[in-house]
């Protein structure tokens, strides 16, 4: 099978006033179209670093990164972010920061009403349609965080890109909407890279758990394959021996082998 | 009951204030014998504004007329500034060469008082009235072009990211971000702008002449009216305080 995006000996240094920071080293990663990978270690280990890399938003000093055979070469409607704190416009409604985002994909090729259909396909995906005249300051933190997940889907783009999206929220809202995430992806066959903490998501919603050892010159560590039938039920999942082994695995990469030092 | 309370909370306490002020004002005017008391500064200051806008010839207008050219002078004087100041911010506070290059004539002219500027205003401008809105001009341009810098460069890199990421156009980016992120600086800027030419011209009037509030207040002490100078300094406060709770209120619209 192709692979989607490929990332081939990347390295990412900051320059520093006590010199190059080494960031990332020796990263390769290929991932392959409709996968759903999740990219977990300790925090300072450069996996918002990693996915930043892959958005576009910095660039490799070393290395290539390709998105469907083409190279990053800086942010692109293909690739779709979500960000950790939503980053809605505070003074646009839900409607038109969504709105905002399918304007510049598809503005030049389709008329008004097509892009209203559009923003309105974006915002039903995830139940959003009753708050579309809200302003982001009228609705919950889960609800920001769902609209920023539309903003990024309504681009249909290649790649959609997480930064810790739940990370804010509370255990119930983050549970509920990684139900709804589950079910978009299922529905959108979206290729998703998402950044967490969290080993209990990482397990419920990967493919592949991209598994990163602690920074300075943090890389890939292990990976792991989540073999789980899909679509997935954490209910069912909750008493799963193969749920438990891949948990513990997960688990014993984090603090066995890249245990943290205490600080 | 709850009316009441509201009342007592926060009608009181002003109008106290007001009252012992007036108390004051009184007790200090029985002991001069030159400065008139509230009673009489109060008939003459209905007596004014019976007639505001009478017309008897070029250095003799009703308080209305005066007020209003007053008003016309900064209004013209600070509108400029704004068309100049607040595009000059916007490129200081975006670029940073722009900001280096302009930080050390703004920080240097900044303190200047705008009173100063008069004398250049009259050589250059041959005339005293352009000149009186020129010193609002100088006077106004300093806050708005740093106020809306400041507003520039304190756009969260959340925003930036989403204008990268969205990869929106120049023109997306400053109507739909930079624009609305900076206003409420922009509506400080004009907020602290207006205070100051407001400030500005009773002074400036004062030198130049002609109908204004503050030549007529330079008249009157030639007059020897003093309940007129005491009118003119509770109308220049009056009007100065309607000028800045509107703007708080439209800045109040605008904030996010």
């Amino acid at each position: 099978m192709k692979k989607y995006v490929q990332i081939e000996n990347v390295q990412m240094s900051f320059s520093t006033k006590q010199g190059t920071f080494v960031a990332l080293k020796d990263i390769d990663l290929k991932i392959e179209r409709g996968e759903f990978i999740t990219l977990i270690g300790h925090s300072g280990c450069g996996k918002s670093t990693l996915l930043n890399l892959i958005a576009g938003l910095l660039m490799p000093t070393e290395g290539v990164m390709l998105c469907a055979d083409r190279e990053i070469a800086g942010p692109g409607p293909d690739r779709g972010v979500v960000f950790q704190n939503h980053s809605l416009l505070p003074w646009l409604t839900c409607f038109e920061n969504v709105h905002l985002a399918v304007e510049r994909v598809f503005g030049a090729t389709e008329n008004k009403a097509q892009l209203h259909q559009r923003t309105r396909a974006a915002l039903a995906l995830v139940d959003l349609t009753h708050a579309e005249h809200k302003y982001p300051h009228e609705i919950s933190g889960g609800m920001k965080q769902r609209v920023g997940i539309a903003r990024a889907l309504s681009m249909q783009p290649k790649v959609l890109l997480m930064d810790e999206p739940f990370g804010a929220l509370d255990a119930l809202t983050r549970a509920h909407l990684q139900d709804e995430l589950m079910k978009i992806v299922a529905a959108t066959n979206s290729t998703v890279v998402m950044v967490t903490h969290d080993v209990d998501e990482a397990v419920l919603l990967s493919d592949r758990i991209v598994m990163m050892t602690n920074g300075p010159a943090a890389t890939i560590g292990e990976i792991l394959t989540v073999d789980l039938p899909k679509p997935r039920n954490r209910l069912a999942l909750a008493n799963d021996v193969n749920y438990h082994r891949l948990r513990g695995a997960v688990l014993e990469f984090l603090y066995q082998k890249q245990a943290k030092k205490a600080a | 009951m709850k009316f009441k309370k509201y009342l007592a909370e926060n009608l009181v306490p002003p109008l106290l204030g007001i009252a012992l002020f007036i108390l004051f004002w009184a007790v200090l005017a029985q002991t001069s014998e030159n400065l008139p008391g509230p009673m009489k500064t109060w008939d003459s200051a209905v007596a004014l504004f019976s007639d505001p806008f009478y017309q008897k010839g070029p250095n003799d207008q009703g308080i209305g007329w005066n007020i209003l050219a007053s008003l016309q002078r900064v209004g013209v004087g600070f509108g400029f500034a704004a068309l100049v100041g607040i595009p000059l911010g916007f490129m200081v506070g975006r670029f940073d060469f722009l900001n280096k290059m302009s930080a050390p004539i703004v920080n240097m002219l900044r303190p200047v008082s705008p009173l100063a500027w008069l004398p250049i205003g009259l050589l250059v401008l041959k005339a005293a009235n352009p000149a009186a809105i020129w010193v609002i001009f100088i006077s106004s341009i300093w806050p708005m072009i740093i106020n809306t810098a400041m507003g520039v460069r304190q756009l969260p890199q959340d925003y930036l990211n989403v204008a990268r990421v969205l990869n929106l156009s120049e023109w997306k980016i400053f109507t739909k971000i930079l624009f609305p992120a900076t206003l409420p600086y922009m509506l400080t800027g004009i907020r602290l702008a207006i205070g100051t030419a407001w400030l500005v011209i009773v002074a400036a009037e004062m030198l130049t002449g002609g109908v204004g509030i503050g030549f007529w207040v330079w008249d009157e002490w030639n007059n020897l009216n003093v309940e007129h100078i005491i009118i003119a300094i509770f109308i220049v406060g009056i009007v100065g305080l309607l000028l800045e709770t509107l703007l708080v209120k439209i800045a109040k619209r605008f904030s996010y």
